[in-house]
C-alpha cells in the first residue's frame, strides 16, 4: 500500500537521509528502530508532508504522491501521532477530533453530529473513559493519545505513524497502548511504529526496519531477530575520530548523591570525582537531562542525601561549586544578542561576585575561542564557539563540578576536538565532570565510567571502553531471551 | 461505570469553579456587600436609578469589550479603539449635522471608516507579521493624529432623533443597553455555533495546531480585527448620541482601550488566546459597573476608587490562573 524508494534529504548542506527504502502493507504494524539521531522522526515527517524530500519516490496504491503540506499527506490518507500532541487543551474532544473541519447544517456547526461521531469511534477503540464534551486538558496523556488515535480514524487515515507513543505513558498505560494498535491492525490500518523500546518492537510488530545514520540497514520480519541482533544492526559501526589520553588518576569526591529521586527520577547513587569523566548514556526520555538539571538545582531532587550540599535552586547550585553547560545552549546558555564578554561574565555577575572585565580576554584564550573578539554578539559565533564562550561563563567562577549536556552537538569536527581537550584539561585541573551524550563513539572515547539510565533509573555501570551494543542493551532493557 | 461516574461529577465541579461562574458569582457579592454597605450608610442600592445607571455606564463598555473578547479570543488584542470610538463620534456625529435624513449615512459611514481600520490592524498583524500590541498601537496614534489636526474640540451634531438611542429606555432597561445585549448575543452565537467561531479558539488556542489543521489563520485575524472594530464603531455612535456630538476624547477619556482588555481578562479570558467567552466578558464588565456604582453611591474618593479596581483585577486573573494551574500542566 504504501512504497516509499530512494528516500533523500539533507538540512543545510547535512545530509540526515540517503537512500532509504520501505514498504508496508495493510493491516501490519512496522516497527522503526535506529539511535537517536539516526533518522527515523525525518523519515516519518517526509511521509507526514511536513518536510519535503530532496530524492526518492513516495508511492500510495501505486500512485505517486508528493506532499507540499501535511494536509496533503492527510488527504492521502498518512496520519502522523507526535510526542507532543497537536491538540488545544481548553476545547473539547469532539471539537479537537473535528478541528478545521466541522460538519455543518443549515450554516450552522453541527455539534450534535459531531458528538455522534466522535462518540461512536471512541465506542469502536472501547474507550469508556471519557466522553466526546470532556475538555482536552482534564485527560491523562493516554487518554490524549486516544483522541489523536480518534482523529486519525475520522480522517480515514490508513497509514497511522506513532513516534515514541509510549515516551509519555506510565507502565500501565502501555497495555492499552497495545489494545489500541491492534484495534487499528484489525481494521486493515498499517501502523508504523518508533521506538527505542526492544520490548515493544517484539510485542508488536510485523516488520522492522532499522535505520543508522541516515542510511537503510535491513528490514526484516521481527520473527527472525533477536533483540541483540537488533542491537547489533543498530549501532555496529567502526569506533573512529581521536580523543585526548584518560586520566591517570582519581582525586577526592566532589559530589556525592544517595537515594536520589524527584518526579522523573528514581534512586539516584551517583558520585563524581576530582579529575574523572563519568559518561551519562540513555535513550531520549531516560532522564538524563533531568539528572543535570538535578544536580545543578534547577529542578531539585525532592528526596536522598546529597553532599557537599542538595541544591534547592540554582543559586544554591552554583554556590556549592557546580555548573552546567545546557543541552541547548541558544536558549538556555547564553544571552543570544549581549556580546562574547557579557556572556562570559553572566554568571559572575549574577552570583554578586566582582566581575574583572581584565580577566575575560584570558579566558577566553583559554577556551581557545578564535578570534577572541569581546565585543562580537554571541548569535554571530559558530556552535563550537558559542560553546566555547558557554565554558568560559563557567570557569570565571572556578567550578568543583561541570555538567555537560550533549557538549558537542551541532559543532563542528575541530571545535568538537578543542572542547574533548579543554574537558580533559579540566579535568586533569581537579574538576569533576560528567558528560550526557546520545553519540556512543564520543561517551566512549571520552568516560572514565559510563552510567545508563533508563526509565529515570540507573540500569547499570559500566567501565571505559565497554563496547556500544553493552551501552544500547541496557539502555534500551533488552528483552532477556 | 462508577469510574465514569466520578469522572462526571469531577467534571460538574470543575465547570462551577470556571471563570465564567467565578465572575458572576463576584458580581453576586459585590452586589450584595454593596447593597449592605449602602444600607449602613443610610442609602438605598437597588432603586431604579442605579440600576438604570449601571446598565447606562456599562453599555458603551460592554459593546467594545465584546469585541475585543474576540480579539483577545484570537490571541490578538486591539488598543486602538479607543481612538477609533473618538473617530467614529465624530464621522457620525459631522455627517448627520443635525438632519435626521443624514442618519442611515452616518451609520454607514462609520461602519465603513471602523471595518477599514479593522481590515488594517488584521493585515498588519497576520500578513506583515507586527505584533498586535505594536499594530494596533500603531493605528492608535495615526488616528489619534489626524484628530488632532482636524478637529481641537467637539464638533458635529445629531439629531434629536438620534439621541433616543443614548437616553430612552423600555421600561428598566435602556435602549443602550439592548444594543449591548444585541452585540452580545451576535458574538455568542457567531463563537458557539459558526465555524467562525471555532476557528478563532483554535487560532488562538495554538496557532500552529491551528494551521496544521487547515485553518487559514491569517483570515481568521482579519476577520476578527474587522469585527472587534466595528464593535467600536458601534460603542462610537452610542456615545455621539449621548453627547449630541463627536468628541476628539472620548474614546481616550472612558479609557475603553485598556479597560475593555481588562474587563475581559476579568470575564476569565486567557490573555493569550484560545480561553474565555462573551459571558465572562459581560460578567467582566457588569463587575467594574456595579463597583462603580457603589463607589459613587458611597462617594469615595474617586483615587481610592482606582486602587480598589486595580486589585479586583489582579487578584481575579491571579485566581483564574491557580486553577488552571491545577489542571493545566502537562507538556513538560
Amino acid at each position: 500500500m504504501l512504497t516509499m524508494t530512494g528516500i533523500g534529504k539533507s538540512f543545510f548542506g547535512v545530509r540526515v537521509l540517503s537512500g532509504v527504502d520501505l514498504a508496508v502493507v495493510p493491516g501490519e504494524v512496522h516497527a522503526i528502530v535506529g539511535e537517536n539521531g539516526a533518522g527515523k522522526s525525518t523519515l516519518m515527517k517526509i511521509l507526514a508532508g511536513v518536510h519535503a524530500h530532496d530524492e526518492g519516490t513516495i508511492e500510495i496504491d501505486g500512485r505517486r504522491v508528493s506532499f507540499g503540506h501535511p494536509l496533503d499527506a492527510q488527504r492521502a490518507g498518512v496520519a502522523i501521532i507526535y510526542q507532543e500532541f497537536n491538540l488545544l487543551p481548553e476545547r473539547t474532544v469532539s471539537e479537537n477530533v473535528f478541528l478545521g473541519r466541522e460538519p455543518i447544517r443549515r450554516g450552522l456547526v453541527d455539534r450534535t453530529a459531531m458528538d455522534t461521531a466522535t462518540a461512536r469511534l471512541l465506542a469502536e477503540l472501547g474507550e469508556a473513559s471519557f466522553g466526546p464534551r470532556r475538555l482536552v486538558k482534564r485527560l491523562s496523556v493516554a487518554q490524549q493519545q486516544v483522541v489523536e488515535i480518534v482523529k486519525a480514524l475520522s480522517l480515514d487515515a490508513r497509514i497511522v505513524v506513532m513516534d515514541e507513543p509510549t515516551a509519555a505513558l506510565a507502565e500501565h498505560e502501555v497495555e492499552l497502548l497495545y489494545r489500541l494498535v491492534r484495534r487499528l491492525q484489525e481494521r486493515g490500518i498499517a501502523v508504523l511504529y518508533i521506538s527505542h523500546r526492544l520490548r515493544e518492537v517484539f510485542d508488536l510488530s510485523d516488520h522492522v526496519t532499522v535505520i543508522k545514520d541516515g542510511r537503510l540497514v535491513t528490514t526484516v520480519a521481527t520473527e527472525d531477530v533477536t533483540s541483540e541482533d537488533l542491537v547489533r544492526l543498530m549501532v555496529g559501526r567502526d569506533l573512529n575520530g581521536y580523543f585526548p589520553p584518560r586520566s591517570t588518576s582519581v582525586g577526592e569526591t566532589r559530589l556525592q548523591v544517595t537515594g536520589g529521586g524527584n518526579d522523573r527520577l528514581h534512586d539516584i547513587d551517583l558520585k563524581l570525582n576530582a579529575g574523572e569523566i563519568v559518561g551519562i548514556a540513555g535513550l531520549q526520555g531516560s532522564g538524563r537531562s533531568e539528572l543535570a538539571k538535578a544536580l545543578f538545582g534547577a529542578d531539585p531532587f525532592t528526596r536522598g542525601e546529597m553532599t557537599p550540599v542538595r541544591p534547592r535552586s540554582v543559586r544554591e547550585g552554583i554556590r556549592a561549586g557546580v555548573g552546567l553547560v545546557t543541552e541547548d545552549r541558544k536558549s538556555e546558555g547564553l544571552a543570544l544578542r549581549q556580546s562574547v564578554r557579557d556572556n562570559a561574565l553572566l554568571v559572575t555577575r549574577a552570583m554578586g561576585r566582582g566581575a574583572r572585565r581584565s580577566g575575560v580576554r584570558e579566558l577566553l584564550e583559554r577556551v581557545r575561542l578564535k578570534p577572541p573578539r569581546e565585543e562580537q554578539e554571541v548569535r554571530y559565533l559558530s556552535g563550537g564557539n558559542q560553546q566555547k564562550v558557554v565554558l568560559a561563563k563557567w570557569m570565571t567562577v572556578a567550578p568543583k563540578v561541570l555538567l555537560f549536556d550533549e557538549p558537542t552537538r551541532g559543532v563542528d569536527v575541530g571545535a568538537k576536538a578543542a572542547i574533548h581537550d579543554l574537558m580533559r584539561e579540566l579535568a586533569e585541573d581537579g574538576v569533576a565532570i560528567m558528560m550526557i551524550s546520545s553519540e556512543l563513539p564520543e561517551l566512549i572515547g571520552m568516560s572514565d565510567r559510563i552510567v545508563v539510565l533508563r526509565e529515570g533509573r540507573i540500569a547499570g555501570t559500566l567501565p571505559s571502553g565497554s563496547a556500544e551494543e553493552a551501552i544500547m542493551s541496557l539502555a534500551a532493557g533488552e528483552v532477556s531471551s | 461505570m462508577s469510574q465514569n461516574v466520578l469522572a462526571d461529577s469531577r467534571a460538574r465541579f470543575a465547570a462551577l469553579v470556571n471563570p465564567t461562574s467565578v465572575v458572576f458569582l463576584a458580581l453576586a457579592a459585590v452586589i450584595l456587600v454593596g447593597w449592605a454597605l449602602v444600607a449602613v450608610d443610610g442609602g438605598q442600592f437597588l432603586t431604579m436609578e442605579t440600576v438604570v445607571g449601571v446598565q447606562q455606564r456599562s453599555a458603551a463598555l460592554g459593546i467594545v469589550a465584546v469585541g475585543q473578547t474576540l480579539a483577545i479570543l484570537a490571541g490578538s488584542l486591539d488598543l486602538s479603539v479607543a481612538y477609533l470610538i473618538s473617530l467614529a463620534s465624530l464621522v457620525a456625529a459631522v455627517t448627520m449635522a443635525g438632519q435626521d435624513s443624514n442618519i442611515v449615512l452616518a451609520v454607514g459611514a462609520v461602519m465603513g471608516v471602523s471595518a477599514l481600520v479593522g481590515l488594517v490592524n488584521g493585515l498588519m498583524i497576520s500578513k506583515l507579521r507586527v505584533h498586535a500590541f505594536i499594530a494596533t498601537l500603531g493605528v492608535s496614534l495615526i488616528i489619534k493624529g489626524i484628530l488632532g489636526d482636524l478637529y481641537d474640540g467637539p464638533a458635529g451634531r445629531v439629531p434629536e432623533s438620534f439621541q433616543h438611542l443614548g437616553y430612552d429606555r423600555l421600561g428598566p432597561v435602556p435602549v443602550s443597553a439592548l444594543l449591548w445585549a444585541a452585540v452580545a448575543l451576535v458574538a455568542w452565537f457567531l463563537l458557539r455555533r459558526t465555524k467562525y467561531g471555532y476557528r478563532v479558539y483554535a487560532v488562538g488556542g495554538d496557532v500552529e495546531v491551528a494551521r496544521l489543521s487547515g485553518i487559514r489563520t491569517d483570515r481568521v485575524i482579519i476577520i476578527t480585527h474587522v469585527l472587534c472594530s466595528l464593535c467600536a464603531g458601534i460603542a462610537g455612535l452610542l456615545l455621539a448620541s449621548r453627547l449630541g456630538a463627536g468628541a476628539p476624547t472620548v474614546g481616550t477619556d472612558g479609557g475603553y482601550d485598556l479597560e475593555s482588555i481588562a474587563a475581559v481578562v476579568l470575564g476569565g479570558a486567557a490573555l493569550a488566546g484560545g480561553r474565555g467567552g462573551v459571558a465572562g466578558t459581560v460578567g467582566g464588565v457588569l463587575l467594574l459597573a456595579v463597583l462603580d456604582s457603589v463607589f459613587n453611591q458611597l462617594e469615595v474618593n474617586s483615587f481610592f476608587k482606582d486602587v480598589v479596581r486595580g486589585v479586583v483585577i489582579v487578584v481575579a486573573v491571579a485566581v483564574y490562573a491557580r486553577r488552571t494551574g491545577l489542571v493545566g500542566r502537562r507538556r513538560t
